[in-house]
């Protein structure tokens, strides 16, 4: 444990995070950066319901409104939740299959870096000329009209996040297919990691048509092209579906990993096996595979023919059904259980009715002839915000209170993270319950102010006023988060005392190797059947020996930085700047220079010896 | 025990009142159906939100009862379960067959709206109107009667009325809550579709339902409303026949007014047409007709419609509909020419 104990300047912690390769670490930056941008897209979110609270307001102007709303999308789904989600994916899959890291840690570093970067260039169009304004969706005819660089932001700030993201899609399916502990077979995974696993191959298919789309658009507003200028013979209807050939897959890459947070926690506060844990992973692959086959649901009004809206609309509601299986088996996993009642656990519990509502509003959805009515209200507005916030958000302050110990090896405090769950829950319906029917009585979507008189204003001024609770609950959390590390004390490997998987059998932090020995899997729930046996740990599946380890490296954050730097080229390059192309060709050098170096230089990692093992082991392996 | 009904039957109507106030208002609330499509609608909604409501009431007896029978009570472990094949079957049909139940009259309404076969027969005596959409303003053509008007449909009632929806620049989508969902105005290509409005309950909504832009189009996108004058087929024809009739500029009547028909001929009509005529091509109506402006409910589609708002508007459009693209296209005015101006468009009238 030496990593951890040896006191360090802050020179170095940072520049140790600028090179880590370690999973664990990684986790810990997609979980600073993404909170940050959660932070963000919060603030934007309060802007909205401030400036909707009364009818005509002008607390931001339309143009404004119209880039906070985008911004507020945009960041919500690509800066916050799926960082955070990766955040999870990263701290403990390897840990969950016994694995020292994962397949690929220098690629897992470069997924991240390029992650940052494409959120701090989108985020820097606030101080350069303008936000893009076309809705996160950025609807073709909308997007080329939009005006100044905002939508160039969006194309080439969302194109170098991808990246990043299906980059560390791949890494997770490699890592879960190459890297199990011996024993560890695929139905024996926890659920958790197969939801990684599902989300992952999700990710593999669904970016690909993002990048699509936003090369296309990309070439339309910097290079000329016309595939969605309608006056050339281009078609803005292509871009609606590859935005949603991707989109809709992505809603269950942001909710499966969500399902597998909560998969772990009613098991572990019930204390009893996750109930028919095979239906669950059967549920959970359909529902990824079902994922896209629905992707037109989000286009009943664009006129693509009853035929097209039957189908889709019919296919839509078939992910109902595995949904539908999952919710049961949850309440079964605690059927008979002994529930305790902590504060993941509160989250979990919340998440089951506040999910549900949010599904049986999606069955509504689905039905394609009443959807004319939902479609583009305020009515989808509160059905996402209950599938997205009641599920993705719960699981991420769920998931931060269960796995704070285990990466950072003290607990959140447990009252005031019950204070955060009765604020956030208690504002979170109050602002999402009375949308439903502000879309019913014909409030439309991504409006900027709305007339009084049309009976909109009291239901409104309701849901401004949940947002503010929601707001003091992240002000609680970012407390708690403050008190606990300055208080600084360790626990355990097992601090809530009924894990079940392999990563509560090692210390929390786990040292920076993970196993010592690799532990040998007897079934599901690993760690949970050693202790029902009466052992205290993991029976090793491998003598102790030499482990090979990657080394760290800046190259991840330089091939990064490169992109970054060259987007900025390629857009200011519209204005015919003269130092543009020669930034954009600086840009690229710095990342294929980069990409050179890690090709040429030889690379082999190192091995911590076998004795330093046992040193470990003498001093006592608690940090 | 009587007195005890009394007061049940009281507090009934009270939560019935409440329902019903719930339900928005009746010329904008999907809620408050005013036609066949809104009706259709309106059941689905009804029949999906039944079924959701049994499934949410079966999940809350189970959670309810998790919560009070099985909290941890003392350190012992629970029998380990792995699942159970029969519950796992039941919860696997039983949501099979609710949603079979909602999809049979999903997809048998999805057809039925789509259906516009009546246009294309012979003879057709159906109303075809043309929906234009604008960054925020609407052009609606009536093919048959050869006139054009913005801003304000003109529907008969209780008679099924077809629209062909294009956008002439960015996509909007065309939506009247009450009577019907929306369909997309898309940039490429036509999209059609029908409504109905129901003569009755027309007439509880004053016959004036309100339309919404519900596709994202830019700054004003919130503003894009129109107006939609729903009256009998008698009515209706008298309106046409009426608009029909204008086939020069009406003129303006007293001094003032003829001043401002004046400024409007030198400033205004070059984008604005006051006669209702529909020999030019869609793309060549780059501004709201204005041919019985006089009629009309609301300025702009949101202001209330008078002169003092008349003026307001024409004198800095930009504050009341952000992103327009009237601002700037005319001269300044003085407050006597604004005067002039509202005097003459308040007049432009068509029916008393």
């Amino acid at each position: 444990m030496s990593t951890y104990s040896q006191k360090k300047g802050f020179g170095a912690t940072l520049w140790d995070f600028l090179t880590t390769v370690d999973h664990k670490k990684i986790a810990i930056l997609y979980l600073i950066a993404g909170g940050f941008f959660f932070l963000v897209g919060g603030l934007e979110a309060i802007f909205i319901r401030i400036q909707l609270a009364v009818p005509n307001n002008d607390f931001v102007s339309a143009g404004l409104f119209n880039e906070i709303i985008t911004m507020h999308g945009t960041t919500m789904i690509f800066l916050a939740a799926m960082p955070l989600v990766f955040a999870f994916m990263n701290a403990v899959m390897p840990l969950q299959i016994g694995a020292r890291d994962v397949a690929f840690p220098f690629v897992n570093a470069l997924g991240f870096w390029l992650f940052f970067f494409g959120g701090v260039f989108l985020n820097l169009s606030w101080f350069l000329g303008g936000a893009p304004d076309a809705g996160w969706t950025s609807y073709a005819s909308l997007a080329i009209a939009s005006k100044g660089h905002g939508v160039d932001f969006y194309l080439l700030g969302l194109q170098i996040s991808g990246i990043g993201t299906l980059i560390g899609g791949i890494n997770f399916l490699v890592t879960i297919i190459n890297m199990r502990a011996p024993g560890m077979t695929y139905m024996r995974m926890p659920l958790f990691t197969w939801t990684t696993f599902v989300t992952s191959a999700l990710i593999l298919f669904a970016f690909p048509p993002l990048t699509v789309g936003l090369v296309l658009m990309m070439f339309d507003r910097l290079f000329g092209a016309n595939f969605f200028e309608v006056s050339m013979g281009g078609n803005t209807v292509i871009w609606e579906h590859l935005f949603w050939i991707f989109g809709h897959p992505e809603v269950y890459i942001l909710i499966l990993p969500a399902f597998g947070i909560f998969s772990e926690i009613f098991p572990i506060f019930s204390r009893k096996r996750l109930f028919g844990y095979s239906s669950m992973v059967f549920a959970t692959v359909l529902i990824g595979f079902l994922g896209f086959m629905v992707w037109a649901h989000h286009m009943f009004t664009t006129g693509l023919g009853p035929v097209a809206n039957a189908i889709f609309a019919v296919a839509t509601m078939a992910i109902g059904v595995p949904t539908g299986i999952k919710i049961f088996n949850w309440l079964l996993t605690m059927w008979g259980g002994s529930v305790k009642f902590t504060t993941p656990m509160h989250w979990a519990l919340a998440f089951i009715p506040s999910f549900l509502a949010g599904g049986v509003t999606g069955v509504m959805l689905a039905s394609a002839a009443a959807d004319y009515q939902y479609h583009d209200t305020y009515f989808v507005v509160a059905h996402f915000h209950y599938v997205i916030v009641g599920g993705v958000v719960f699981a991420v302050f769920a998931g931060t209170h269960l796995y704070w110990p285990k990466m950072f090896g003290t607990m959140l405090n447990e009252v005031l993270g019950k204070i955060t769950f009765w604020l956030f829950f208690i504002g979170f319906h109050l602002t999402f319950f009375i949308q439903h029917f502000l879309g019913l009585w014909g409030m439309p979507r991504r409006v900027f102010t709305y007339l009084p008189g049309q009976g909109l204003s009291a239901s409104n001024m309701v849901s401004s006023v949940g947002a503010a609770f929601m707001g003091v609950a992240v002000i609680v959390m970012l407390l708690n988060i403050i008190i606990t590390s300055v208080k600084n004390v360790k626990v355990g490997n097992d601090p809530w005392g009924d894990g079940r998987t392999l990563e509560w059998s090692i210390p929390s932090p786990p040292p920076f190797y993970n196993f010592k020995q690799l532990p040998l899997v007897r079934g599901l729930d690993a760690y949970w059947l050693e202790k029902m046996d009466g052992k205290k740990g993991m029976t090793p599946a491998e003598p102790l020996g030499d482990i090979h380890m990657p080394n760290s490296s800046f190259l991840p954050f330089m091939m990064s930085l490169g992109l970054f730097i060259a987007a900025f080229g390629a857009m200011y390059h519209v204005d015919k700047e003269p130092w543009a192309l020669p930034l954009m060709i600086f840009g690229l050098l710095v990342t294929f220079g980069s990409m050179f170096m890690r090709s040429v230089k030889d690379d082999h990692g190192f091995h911590i010896h076998k004795e330093d093992l046992i040193d470990d082991d003498e001093k006592g392996v608690k940090a | 025990m009587k007195r005890l009904a009394k007061w049940r039957l009281i507090s009934l109507f009270a939560v019935l009142a409440l329902v019903l106030s719930g339900c928005g208002e009746p010329f904008l609330s999907t809620l408050k159906p005013a036609g066949e499509v809104a009706d259709m609608q309106y059941d689905l909604m009804k029949l999906s939100t039944l079924i959701m409501v049994g499934v949410i009431v079966i999940v809350v007896i189970i959670f309810v009862l998790i919560l009070v029978r099985f909290r941890r009570k003392d350190d012992k472990i629970p029998k380990q379960v792995e699942g159970s094949h029969k519950l796992e079957i039941i919860w696997t049909v039983v949501p099979i067959l609710l949603l079979l139940i909602l999809a049979v009259p999903t997809v048998s309404a999805t057809f039925k709206l789509a259906d516009v076969s009546a246009v294309d027969k012979k003879n057709s005596k159906a109303i075809v109107i043309n929906v234009r959409s604008h960054l925020y303003w609407w052009d609606f053509e009536y093919p048959g009667q050869k006139i054009v008007t913005g801003q304000e449909l003109v529907v008969p009632t209780n008679e099924k009325v077809y629209f062909n929806l294009k956008s002439l620049d960015v996509k909007h989508s065309f939506w009247i809550p009450a009577v019907g969902g929306k369909l997309d105005t898309n940039t490429e290509n036509i999209n059609k579709f029908w409504l109905e409005f129901d003569d009755k309950r027309a007439n509880d909504a004053g016959n004036l339902f309100y339309g919404k832009c519900a596709e994202l189009c830019g700054p004003s996108h919130a503003l894009m409303d129109f107006k939609v004058k729903a009256i009998s087929r008698d009515k209706f024809d008298s309106w046409v026949t009426a608009m029909q009739g204008v086939k020069d500029p009406i003129k303006a009547e007293g001094a003032v007014a003829a001043q401002g028909q004046e400024i409007f001929n030198k400033s205004c009509i070059g984008c604005h047409a006051v006669t209702p005529a529909n020999n030019m091509p869609d793309s060549a109506r780059i501004a709201p007709n204005l041919t019985n402006f006089g009629d009309r409910a609301r300025i702009a589609g949101i202001l209330d419609h008078d002169k003092k708002n008349l003026k307001k508007w024409i004198s800095n459009p930009e504050t009341y509909k952000p992103g327009n693209l009237m601002t700037g296209k005319y001269p300044k005015m003085t407050d006597e020419q604004l005067d002039a101006l509202a005097e003459y468009l308040m007049g432009l009238k068509v029916q008393e």
